[in-house]
């Protein structure tokens, strides 16, 4: 997995509530087998004028002006700010998989619907968590200054805007051992493999009925 | 010491390690797979050179890109070649690993949430993942499930387990008796527009009281089904007699030898009386009405006979903002009746409400009447096989054609619109599914939920309507 340990960049101002996972990507792209190549229809809906299809070459679709990412002063995003409730919906991974390929590596919001925020952990994502009063006061500074970037340092656990100003986050000790160090997590669990099976033996024995029974 | 709750109970029954963090490891008994977010966690598996954990605790059927129409030729009907490459996919990858697989044209082929119940693959105290959201439907049957992204897919193949954090505990209990016509869909919608669409983030969501305990298992899983769209990853119900019976007979349910040591650790799945929850909601049962959304998220819903609302009496400016926002989406005016809301396609159907009893309720209001003539298309489309056979062997399957609607083969259909079955752009549809997000059924179209029998309704008057005034 890609480290996350510190990271500047462009912020973008993603000004509404409930962002759902079929809006940062929709269901056609979903028919992909691979990881990769989902950046092109990030938003798809909201920032294209018509309707987007798999494999199509983006390059020539007409885009929707109104749409924040689309603006000339937002090139080159890596930073998302955004609303509560950001990425409920569905599980797919498809979502987190966008916004990197995309180039957002990390997303600010009052709050994050739960399997989204797991997700992106999984993808060299940071889901940062502030109060929605500091939310509102980034959002203001964004929108009032061209060029805005915002520091994320993960091993301070702060968010530092151009003024200097920090803002702390909470974060699972966990999760930040695994971004920090790029931890394949597979790899961990099958550290414990012996417990794993320690634990099945006593499973088989309490509940036989669940072993053996799907072929 | 506080006793425990049914989450508790599941959650301490699978943790394998506690770890120092936080976070632990937990045993997964069952994982079904489907061809959407299984490809890349079969690919991780190869190119890390692993094996599935433990071929037995999988089980897999294509359901979202399955087309709906007659395909008795196979894959290779399938005419979107991006579908097809997907759904050959997972039965290759199937066939690779040694995992069962119920393929598109098997009888026992669904959509998961149905398939895994009714084969006895999901069972009361088990774990159940999927690569799918509404995984909390097991939920119903005193399971711990919720829905898994695709890293986590691998990583219970690989592992059989887990890296989770406990969810904390909330209660919401739905007491006394539901109305003629008011069903389980319209408690759960009432339920998301009281805690709103981010009230269970966080929460493992039980769902007790006297109304839930005299639901069916069908309507256990309808509620359960939903419970991701008030935030909460996993709904609960508590185990009774209703959910053991569910259990007699299936395939993979225990044997004969085994069913009483089953049935004996499956009575020990409720709360404890002096269990702690984090969150009591309690709701009225008579306070629910016949429920539709207006909007384009669950939360943005209201009972049948109000107003849509109107964004100015909104104080709260985001709340205010999302709300113009939304009626700007679906085409309707502040203060508009949402019995004038005219519709233009219907769908029955989804892993919320396409089992035996939907399709029943639905038969039953449009038993003799016909689909109105500004409904372009009302598609019925049976959860599974199984159910279809069921259906068809009720004579379902004639009252619907009879009626004017199309009756289909299983999948997930225009619940999200991956296979052919979408709406147009702008166009109104009742449907029975999850998710009114803006084009979750078709690029531009305008969901609205309902219950199978307000769709039903619907579709036979060209509005919405009170169901209940088509049943006097």
């Amino acid at each position: 997995m890609k480290k996350f340990t510190q990271h500047t960049g462009i912020a973008a101002p993603l000004d509404r509530a409930n962002v759902d996972t079929d809006m940062i990507i929709p269901k056609q792209f979903l028919k992909s087998i691979k990881r990769a190549g989902f950046g092109p229809n990030l938003f798809d809906e909201l920032r294209y004028l018509d309707e987007g299809q798999p494999d199509q070459d983006c390059a020539g679709r007409p885009l929707n002006p109104d749409f924040v990412l689309n603006q000339p002063r937002y090139k080159g995003t890596s930073v998302l700010l955004a609303r509560e409730n950001f990425g409920c919906g569905s599980s797919r991974e498809h979502a987190p998989w966008a916004l990197d390929d995309f180039g957002i590596r990390t997303v600010i919001a009052p709050s994050f619907a739960d399997i989204f925020y797991n997700n992106c952990f999984k993808n060299g994502l940071l889901p940062i968590v502030l109060a929605e009063a500091q939310v509102d006061q980034l959002f203001k500074e964004v929108e009032a200054a061209e060029g805005y970037e915002l520091t994320v340092d993960l091993e301070r656990q702060v968010v530092v805007t151009p003024s200097g100003e920090e803002f702390a986050f909470e974060v699972d000790a966990f999760r930040k051992h695994c971004l920090l160090n790029g931890l394949d997590d597979i790899g961990l669990t099958l550290q414990h493999a012996d417990e794993i099976k320690a634990y099945e033996e006593r499973r088989r024995q309490e509940a036989p009925w669940l072993f053996g029974a799907i072929k | 010491m506080a006793g425990k709750t049914l989450y508790d109970k599941l959650w301490d029954a699978h943790l394998v390690r506690q770890n120092d963090d936080g976070s632990a490891l937990i045993y997964i008994d069952r994982q079904i797979l489907h061809e959407v977010t299984s490809p890349q966690a079969f690919e991780g598996l190869r190119l890390a050179g692993r094996k599935p954990w433990r071929i037995d605790a999988n089980l897999a059927t294509p359901d979202h890109n399955v087309p709906t129409t007659e395909r008795s030729a196979g894959v290779d009907q399938i005419e979107d070649p991006v579908s097809r490459i997907q759904v050959k996919t997972l039965d290759a990858n199937c066939d690779e690993f040694g995992i069962v697989e119920f393929k598109m044209n098997d009888q026992r082929q669904g959509i998961v949430h149905v398939v895994g119940p009714e084969q006895g693959m999901t069972l009361p105290g088990t774990t159940v993942v999927c690569g799918d959201s509404h995984t909390s439907t097991h939920g119903a049957f005193g399971a711990l499930a919720h829905g898994i992204g695709t890293s986590e897919v691998e990583h219970v193949l690989a592992t059989q387990c887990l890296i989770a954090k406990k969810m904390k505990n909330m209660l919401v209990r739905v007491d006394g008796e539901l109305g003629a016509g008011v069903t389980a869909k319209d408690v759960v919608l009432h339920i998301i527009g009281v805690i709103g669409t981010a009230g269970g983030t966080g929460y493992a969501i039980e769902f007790g009281g006297s109304a839930i305990r005299s639901i069916s298992m069908e309507g256990r899983m309808t509620i359960c089904n939903m419970a991701i769209e008030a935030g909460a990853r996993v709904g609960l119900v508590a185990v009774d007699e209703t959910t053991i019976e569910y259990f007699r007979g299936r395939p993979f349910s225990p044997s004969e030898e085994q069913w009483d040591a089953a049935v004996a650790s499956w009575k020990e799945l409720v709360s404890d009386d002096d269990a702690r929850f984090d969150t009591v909601v309690e709701i009225k049962a008579e306070d629910i009405q016949p429920q539709v959304t207006w909007g384009t998220s669950p939360e943005m819903v209201a009972p049948v006979s109000a107003l849509v609302p109107n964004p100015d009496a909104e104080s709260d400016p985001v709340k205010a903002d999302g709300i113009r926002r939304a009626l700007k989406y679906m085409g309707l005016q502040a203060d508009q009746k949402i019995t004038d809301i005219q519709l233009d396609r219907v769908f029955i159907g989804s892993c919320t409400n396409s089992r035996i009893e939907d399709l029943r309720a639905a038969a039953e209001v449009v038993k003799g009447r016909k689909v109105a003539a500004n409904i372009k298309q009302a598609l019925v489309v049976p959860g599974s096989g199984l159910v279809k056979a069921q259906a068809e062997a009720e004579g379902l399957d004639k009252i619907f054609v009879e009626a004017g609607l199309e009756w289909r083969e299983p999948g997930c259909s225009m619940c999200l619109a991956m296979n052919p079955d979408k709406l147009g752009q702008g166009e109104h549809c009742a449907s029975t599914s999850n998710r009114n997000f803006e084009g979750r059924q078709g690029f531009g179209g305008r969901t609205h939920l309902v219950s199978p029998a307000m769709a039903a309704a619907a579709a036979v008057t060209g509005h919405f309507i009170d169901v209940r005034e088509l049943m006097q």
